[in-house]
């Protein structure tokens, strides 16, 4: 289950975020923002995307760091909301 | 004065006092003046001397902050570049003001290391961050430069406030960045004329997300410095519960936008009003806020004063509308900004009617001294004025004023294009993308955007046998230009409108697309 967020969310990531010339790949856990990867309208789509996809509702103050600022990060976020709302498919 | 001082004087009067908030560090005034004491005193024993460029690529971290009031104590030039800003281009702003040091974060080390092969100027390197500096011109940690606590060597004044402080790039038309010249001067005239008309005081509390490679994010900095304020740096507005949280719990009682914040911030949906009781004033400059999002801040805001502004780097800041107008004029950018001029001329530099197009000129103490070793853009821009003996500035921005003299802000004059607060050159992403191979025509023009006022679209026709997508296009101007360059947009096409000469009408395609979407 997990690992199937986990391929989605890293391969929205790097088909849809754009890698700096130094960068070839991200680690599951290494920061979007300091990698250069994400900027405030980014963040907008990958929001965008991940309601859509995974059928959940992600609420402003859901909004953080700490939930959104790795790949690890955001796959546990996406499994924690879907845990809470198991009508989600 | 010179900036350096503003820091000084303020470690002096409230040393204890904390000067910046970042992240999870808090550091003093007398903390702030130490660590930049120690690190003036690095620059100056590794060969920076007075006058010499000193490039700074970081991002809003503390150590950013130091480094700022170092390079100016050790009696050098402040050149902040854009973190996004990728090797070649680095490479060549290194190579153009002829750096002799730079601050890095280590972050970033890969297209640095790329960038000094083409720029031998560089003797020094200090890297913030954990990566080990050898290998890079005389290399040393951050940490390692301002460790120790002894007394600063400078006892010597770094220099005269006619001299430059900052050297700030800003896209030109041609393509290629220009960098304004900012004396301490130019600067302290600046920052006391801002600071007089948003009241700032010792007690205030300033929340700046905005980068401060960006003379209006860098500018916070130095005007928290001059009054003694707290600086709240944040770095970027990604997650903006984030920052509203961090508003309320240090109590800021100012926040600078860009309008593309302010789309944010209205886009959050949990939102209520009221919950910042400390927040005094909200200043937007970049691009005017439209003024459908204006009132909903006030809405959002209720105690908070809305300052609409409207500035350039050349001179840092042009006007402000004094927030009690903000109503009756919606819209405006207000008036010049204390102990400054501004009017509006036509083509001959004849001041025009209230209503009249025409370009807005700038006058006064804070406008730069011209752009480094370019001097014809410098004379296109800084022109004669009403006295024989000065020269004023040339916004390029076209105006109309109402009958009292507000400002209202109608267009560019040339072509270049003003993305979530930022100049952008067509020029310089139709260069990135004629890079790519099959290629044939390109034409990068601004359509309106909700969120960015303009973003920026390239329209490309590419060669018979070029395998390409949109999307590698994107991909390639990402590894190429500056974030805020890249194009949001691009469209495939067979063939671009051209003169007889057989260059592209950049300006049909523009037009062409904004009548297609109206």
């Amino acid at each position: 289950m997990t690992a199937e967020i986990e391929t989605q969310v890293r391969s929205l990531i790097e088909d849809n975020f754009l890698f700096r010339e130094d960068r070839t790949s991200l680690s599951d856990t290494e920061s979007l923002i300091d990698a250069g990867l994400i900027d405030s309208t980014g963040i907008l789509e990958l929001v965008a995307f991940l309601e859509e996809r995974f059928k959940i509702e992600i609420a402003d103050a859901d909004l953080l760091p700490e939930n959104f600022d790795s790949i690890h990060r955001i796959v546990a976020y996406v499994a924690r909301v879907r845990a809470t709302a198991p009508s989600a498919s | 004065m010179r900036v350096e001082h503003f820091l000084r004087d303020s470690a002096r009067t409230c040393r204890h006092k904390v000067a910046l908030v970042a992240g999870e560090r808090r550091l003093t005034f007398g903390d702030l003046d130490g660590a930049s004491d120690r690190l003036a005193a690095a620059l100056s024993r590794r060969g920076v001397s007075r006058g010499d460029r000193v490039v700074v690529f970081l991002d809003n971290c503390w150590e950013a902050v130091v480094a700022i009031f170092a390079v100016m104590k050790a009696g050098a030039v402040l050149c902040p570049i854009n973190p996004s800003t990728k090797a070649a281009k680095l490479g060549w702003l290194l190579d153009h003001c002829r750096a002799s040091a730079m601050i890095l974060q280590d972050r970033w080390a890969a297209s640095a290391k790329a960038a000094l092969a083409q720029a031998h100027c560089v003797k020094l390197t200090i890297m913030v961050g954990e990566l080990d500096p050898t290998g890079f011109p005389d290399g040393i940690r951050f940490d390692d430069a301002i460790a120790g606590s002894a007394a600063c060597p400078l006892e010597a004044p770094a220099g005269i406030d006619l001299d430059l402080a900052m050297l700030i790039y800003t896209s030109g038309s041609t393509g290629l960045p220009k960098g304004v010249m900012i004396t301490h001067q130019n600067a302290a005239a600046s920052a006391t004329s801002v600071i007089s008309y948003l009241h700032n005081t010792p007690d205030d509390i300033i929340l700046n997300a905005l980068p401060i490679s960006f003379s209006y994010g860098l500018y916070q900095v130095l005007m928290a410095a001059k009054v003694g304020a707290t600086l709240i740096l944040e770095k970027s507005f990604v997650f903006p519960h984030s920052i509203l949280e961090k508003m309320g719990a240090e109590r800021a009682t100012g926040i600078p936008i860009v309008p593309s914040i302010a789309s944010t911030i209205l886009q959050m949906k949990s939102l209520r009003g009221a919950a910042f009781p400390h927040l005094r004033y909200i200043t937007n400059a970049g691009a005017a806020l439209p003024p459908s999002h204006a009132e909903r801040l006030q809405e959002l805001f209720p105690a908070a004063r809305i300052y609409s502004m409207y500035g350039m780097t050349e001179c840092h800041r042009g006007t402000w509308l004094p927030p009690d107008q903000l109503r009756s004029r919606p819209g405006s950018v207000g008036i010049a900004i204390p102990n400054t001029e501004t009017y509006v001329v036509d083509g001959d530099g004849n001041r025009v009617a209230p209503g009249v197009v025409g370009e807005l000129v700038i006058r006064g103490a804070h406008v730069m001294k011209g752009y480094w070793e370019n001097p014809a853009a410098t004379d296109s821009t800084l022109r004669p004025g009403p006295y024989s003996w000065e020269k004023v500035l040339y916004t390029g921005d076209l105006f109309r004023s109402d009958e009292q003299g507000y400002l209202y802000f109608v267009a560019r004059k040339d072509d270049v294009i003003k993305t979530g607060a930022q100049k952008v050159s067509p020029k310089e992403v139709e260069n990135a993308i004629y890079a790519l191979p099959g290629i044939l025509e390109v034409a990068v023009v601004g359509v309106p955007d909700p969120v960015l006022g303009m973003a920026i679209k390239a329209v490309v026709v590419p060669g018979p046998k070029a395998d390409l997508t949109p999307r590698d296009v994107i991909r390639h101007c990402a590894k190429h230009l500056e974030d805020f360059m890249v194009p949001r947009i691009v469209e495939f096409r067979d063939g671009l409108p051209k003169t007889e000469s057989g260059k592209i009408r950049r300006r049909q395609v523009a037009s062409e697309i904004s009548e297609t979407e109206r």
